[in-house]
């Protein structure tokens, strides 16, 4: 197999992400928006990440973008299209993303590094390698990042709750 | 599993990275183009996207697995900044009947 397969995908990647933005359609926004994150986890697997591989395909697809479908679902937008923006603030939209494009590629470009992605360890991305990272150096930012999680719910909650 | 990974042998870090930056250019135009507050919301998840395929193409680059732990807890992040943001997004809408942006204009002046 050639690398074509990951030219491929990048190239499928960077089409859906710009339907994404460009759909006047939310709910096929949306959509798109998961075929991108599917194409994402095509990466990860070509990367031979297997966990982000399933945990971008079970969170991101699974549960992010089924909330997002349902918030979408929920307020019932689409009787009335969204109001177009001025085509002069549009156009500086894209102009402005040029820009930052520009800038990051020509910085690219002036660092000059373009060895080929080899994978010295292919079992780097594996259940077992990342469990014994995650419980051993990244302790204590898993367990914090579990009241984040604790917190976001409160907070959601709260925030969502009808004033009494 | 052996033949997949072959695949990506010999795909330059730089092309990794261009894909990433172009990515997440188009985040940025999305978040600067439209009115919608849930498609921005969408946009700013595919800026962190972008970064989440750098950070794995140079963890697997470097042989080191710090860079999938942090994707990890970048996700972590994201579910949770998710949650808050759409709770805050439904709020809006049942005050001002409306997700457009430009309706939250009151702190501007």
């Amino acid at each position: 197999m050639s690398q074509s397969l990951f030219y491929l995908i990048a190239f499928l990647s960077i089409f859906f992400s710009l339907l994404v933005i460009f759909t006047k359609n939310p709910v096929h926004s949306v959509l798109y928006l998961i075929i991108t994150f599917f194409t994402f986890t095509i990466h990860y697997i070509l990367l031979n990440a297997q966990f982000l591989a399933i945990v971008n395909f079970i969170v991101y697809m699974g549960a992010i973008m089924v909330l997002f479908l349902f918030v979408l679902m929920l307020l019932n937008l689409n009787k009335d299209a969204e109001p177009a923006k001025s085509n002069l603030l549009k156009i500086a939209g894209v102009v402005a993303g040029m820009c930052l494009l520009v800038t990051l590629v020509g910085s690219v470009k002036a660092l000059n590094v373009s060895n080929p992605v080899v994978l010295n360890n292919p079992n780097l991305g594996l259940v077992k390698n990342l469990g014994k990272v995650l419980f051993n150096e990244f302790l204590l930012p898993f367990e914090i990042s579990s009241l984040l999680l604790l917190s976001a719910m409160v907070g959601a909650v709260l925030l969502a709750k009808k004033e009494a | 599993m052996e033949n997949i990974t072959q695949a990506i042998q010999g795909v330059p870090l730089n092309h990794y990275i261009l894909l990433s930056a172009i990515i997440f250019a188009i985040g940025a135009m999305g978040v600067l183009i439209r009115r919608n507050a849930i498609v921005i919301f969408m946009s700013v998840e595919l800026m962190l996207n972008a970064v989440n395929l750098l950070l794995t193409a140079f963890s697997a680059y470097r042989g080191d697995a710090a860079g999938q732990v942090f994707v990890f807890f970048i996700m972590a992040l994201a579910a949770a900044e998710v949650a808050v943001g759409l709770a805050i997004i439904v709020m809006v809408y049942r005050n001002t009947n409306s997700i457009d942006i430009n309706v939250l204009n009151k702190l501007k002046w």
